[in-house]
């Protein structure tokens, strides 16, 4: 029971914490692009544009589409190397194994 | 005493401050330091890259281990999760894993490639920050991963507990990193040590969750490695061992 009430502490806190304690809404923005820049920024070194500026419109989701393909499918594609699905009767026998 | 550990974390995940994220953007880093950055990182990558061709040599199944880590790497470092204790998003790194997987050495060539695509392709980081970034995230997170994994096994924690902890202590490892390279870059006549604390605290609201995440990550990966191929543990510091 204690333990169940901690766990609900948690993940109340963790759901509630922007709007319970500042009332400001969350912006979910990347922290990467701007607390880091805002903070370069205050001390005189603002980020430069990338080299190759994917990030104007909807580009970036475009890269960001192709860049989970190539990595799922490669990751799909070594997991299955490493990892071969379990033939049926080996299935079965793990079954009859664990009864 | 989990449980106490989840409970503390959430006091302090509901305290709202801005939060720090580990990518440092391009041009950020003065060009003296980005060019350390870069030669602090080079040895770790060559190291790596010596121990590939060696391992690969000794197990026929290493270079698929080291492509699905690799793959694995990649997306978990550039998928944004949204931390609402914080209200913002950041990301984990996945290289505490990765180092008790394929050792520190090739989590630092893994990354530096995942770095060099998310840089040059999704505006993620940048080439000019690369080395520093390599260093946070490949070098610092992989070598914590790999020591705590390694030393909580020597003192006789079970195998997940001490996953979970090189999970989560990586995480950490990393952005206390990059809060070390921005602050050691950034300080200008003020402190380095009160621009590096204020850094760090910032990190908290976003880093205390997705570290914990980060470690149930790293234990959960183990975990299924160890009960569908338990060979593949066989160069992990005392990881086939129960």
């Amino acid at each position: 029971m204690k333990k169940t009430a901690l766990i609900l502490l948690f993940a109340g806190a963790l759901l509630s914490g922007p709007i319970s304690t500042s009332g400001r809404t969350a912006s979910w923005s990347g922290v990467d692009e701007t607390v880091i820049e805002k903070f370069a920024e205050k001390a005189g070194r603002p980020a430069w544009k990338p080299f190759i500026n994917t990030d104007q419109g909807d580009l970036l989701l475009f890269v960001f589409l192709l860049a989970g393909a190539a990595g799922g499918f490669a990751a799909g594609y070594w997991f299955r190397v490493l990892f071969p699905p379990r033939r049926k009767n080996e299935v079965g026998r793990i079954l009859n194994h664990d009864v | 005493m989990i449980i106490k550990i989840l409970a503390a974390a959430a006091l302090l995940c509901a305290l709202p401050t801005p939060a720090f994220a580990m990518h440092i953007s391009e041009g950020i880093l003065p060009i003296s330091w980005a060019l350390l950055w870069y030669a602090a990182a080079l040895p770790f990558v060559m190291w790596g890259l010596r121990d590939l061709r060696r391992r690969s040599e000794e197990a026929p199944w290493f270079k698929p281990l080291v492509g699905l880590v690799g793959a694995a790497v990649f997306l978990i470092s550039c998928m944004p999760i949204p931390v609402p204790s914080a209200g913002t998003c950041s990301h984990p790194c996945g290289t505490g894993i990765a180092a008790i997987l394929i050792g520190p050495g090739l989590t630092a060539v893994v990354a530096s490639i995942a770095l060099t695509l998310q840089a040059l392709f999704l505006a993620h980081g940048g080439i000019t920050t690369l080395g520093a970034n390599i260093f946070s995230m490949g070098v610092a997170g992989a070598w914590v991963g790999w020591g705590v994994f390694t030393a909580a096994r020597r003192l006789g924690l079970p195998w997940i507990a001490a996953a979970f902890l090189a999970g989560m202590l990586s995480d950490w490892a990393t952005y206390a990193t990059t809060s070390l390279e921005l602050a050691a870059a950034l300080h200008g006549d003020g402190s380095f040590t009160t621009m590096f604390s204020l850094i760090l605290l910032a990190f908290v609201p976003t880093q205390l969750p997705l570290g914990i995440l980060e470690g149930f990550l790293c234990a959960g990966v183990l975990k299924f490695v160890r009960s569908r191929r338990p060979e593949l543990l066989r160069t992990v510091p005392a990881g086939g061992a129960a």
